[in-house]
């Protein structure tokens, strides 16, 4: 057991022909905001699946607040918010519906159950859209109940898989903030392909091409390794480097 | 904070169950199921013709029905998981994959309960028209129940192997129709020549054969014991195939 409340050790996965994880390690502490990044195809929705043990690992493991992913994998989840990539919901049930059924999953009970799903809505601004079936909503809603699956019982640790993807400017601003605010109490990985977002919201960024992390600093540190000091052309010496 | 293994179970069956009945599934269904059956029992069955108070005529063709209509429910159980994504939702919650497996068999056999529950007006004819033996009218269901039970587990097991619901629909019409038919003299005396080991095991795992006792009035213990286990093996393999193949 030691402090950090995710921690990643030689993480590796294999699909027939190519090595999609290889051998990646890093932990996130409480308070830190680890950005994400690299090319598709890079590893991260992989490594972020494995987190959530939805992919077994081949090689190496991880930890939930002590918890192995591999081994104990059910307590594992429950300490974890995790939105999975694209974001999916079923799509015949009504917000309300839908988020009674996470908080009853997570066991609670009663007038928990409501008090949770009204945070949860509360914070994700789904007011307006409540009972409506998640089919007949915008992408952008669809995301925000994905993220509000994951919020929903207040988790230690947060892995989200692009949750700003197909959000409007207004919608991205308000979960970039709704992410920060929440920082100082958890550990929290964001995947994105949006480089202002990293400046924006995370603490430290990891950048991950062809299933190897290629660099793990700040983003202001990050930034300053090429003379423009744009994260962008950092993103692109880096991943491009790496396939060559 | 903890949920128990059972409430788990039932908390995923019950938003499987409302699924059916929030698409047309569940009216689709049903009102095919009943309409089947009533044409087949009436008018291919000679129910008045025979001009005896049984329901002989309704649960010879109940197997059938339920061959062709229960791999239409449990196609789409796994494989419509896989196509929306909602797979990594589902088994990313703290559920193990068994309490996923389970919850979803026990909401598409309640759906399959329901179903039958609406024939009640077969029973209710029966009793009017004379004085049936509602015994063995209860031993009918209750096999119709597990021969129900048992389509069910084979297609979900084949609803996991695949995203594709028409592969998972043919594959599982063709498993059921085979161990419906394991026993019966076509299959056994065809394998006997090319097969004899095989034709000797499927003999004994002939579904319809199982399900002929309960029709009877007979409710046997190893009958109970076989479709208890025939059920339990393909949850079993289902769980494994979930296992296996969630992330592809």
């Amino acid at each position: 057991m030691s402090g950090a409340p995710i921690e990643i050790e030689g993480l590796t996965k294999r699909f027939a022909g190519f090595t999609a994880v290889d051998n990646v390690s890093f932990s996130v502490a409480k308070g830190e905001v680890l950005g994400f990044l690299g090319p598709n195809g890079a590893g991260k929705s992989t490594t972020m699946r494995m987190l959530a043990g939805f992919v077994s690992p081949d090689g190496g493991t991880a930890r939930i607040l002590g918890h192995d992913v591999r081994t104990d994998s059910v307590a594992a989840r429950r300490m974890l918010g995790f939105l999975p990539e694209g974001a999916p919901t079923y799509p015949e049930m009504s917000v309300t519906a839908f988020l009674r059924f996470v908080a009853r999953i997570r066991g609670y009970r009663g007038a928990d159950v409501a008090s949770r799903v009204a945070r949860a809505v509360d914070l994700t601004q789904l007011e307006g859209v409540r009972l409506q079936p998640i089919e007949t909503l915008s992408k952008g809603f669809k995301r925000r109940v994905g993220l509000a699956q994951a919020l929903l019982h207040d988790p230690p640790v947060l892995v989200l898989d692009e949750p700003t993807d197909g959000l409007d400017p207004n919608q991205k601003h308000e979960v970039r903030r709704l992410i920060a605010r929440m920082a100082p109490e958890k550990a929290i990985i964001i995947s994105t392909h949006i480089l202002e977002e990293v400046e924006a919201v995370c603490t430290r960024a990891i950048i991950i091409a062809r299933g190897r992390v290629v660099a793990d600093a700040t983003p202001k540190d990050l930034a300053a390794l090429h003379p423009s000091g744009k994260l962008d052309d950092v993103f692109r010496d880096l991943t491009l480097k790496a396939a060559a | 904070m903890r949920p128990g293994f059972t409430r788990v179970v039932r908390i995923i069956a019950g938003r499987e169950l409302a699924a059916y009945f929030a698409t047309p599934v569940a009216t689709v269904f049903i009102v095919i199921f009943l309409a089947l059956q009533g044409t087949l029992t009436f008018n291919v069955g000679n129910f008045f013709e025979r001009g005896q108070a049984d329901l002989v005529a309704f649960f010879n063709f109940v197997p059938w029905v339920f061959l062709l209509l229960v791999p239409a429910i449990t196609m789409r159980l796994w494989a419509e998981e896989r196509r929306l994504g909602t797979i990594e939702l589902l088994l990313t919650l703290p559920v193990t994959q068994f309490q996923a497996v389970l919850g979803k068999f026990l909401a598409a056999w309640a759906f399959c309960a329901i179903a039958l529950a609406l024939t009640f007006p077969f029973i209710i004819t029966v009793n009017v028209l004379g004085r049936p033996d509602n015994g063995v009218i209860a031993a009918g269901y209750l096999g119709a129940l597990l021969v129900a039970g048992s389509f069910l587990a084979v297609g979900s097991a084949m609803s996991a192997l695949t995203r594709n619901q028409v592969i998972a629909f043919v594959l599982a019409v063709s498993l059921c129709f085979l161990f419906a038919l394991a026993a019966s003299p076509v299959v056994g005396d065809f394998l006997r020549q090319s097969a004899p080991t095989v034709a000797d095991v499927l003999r004994r795992v002939g579904v319809l054969e199982r399900y002929q006792d309960f029709t009877r009035g007979v409710i046997g213990l190893p009958d109970i014991v076989y479709f208890a286990s025939f059920i339990g093996f393909w949850l079993f393999a289902n769980a494994v195939i979930v296992d296996l193949r969630k992330a592809d």
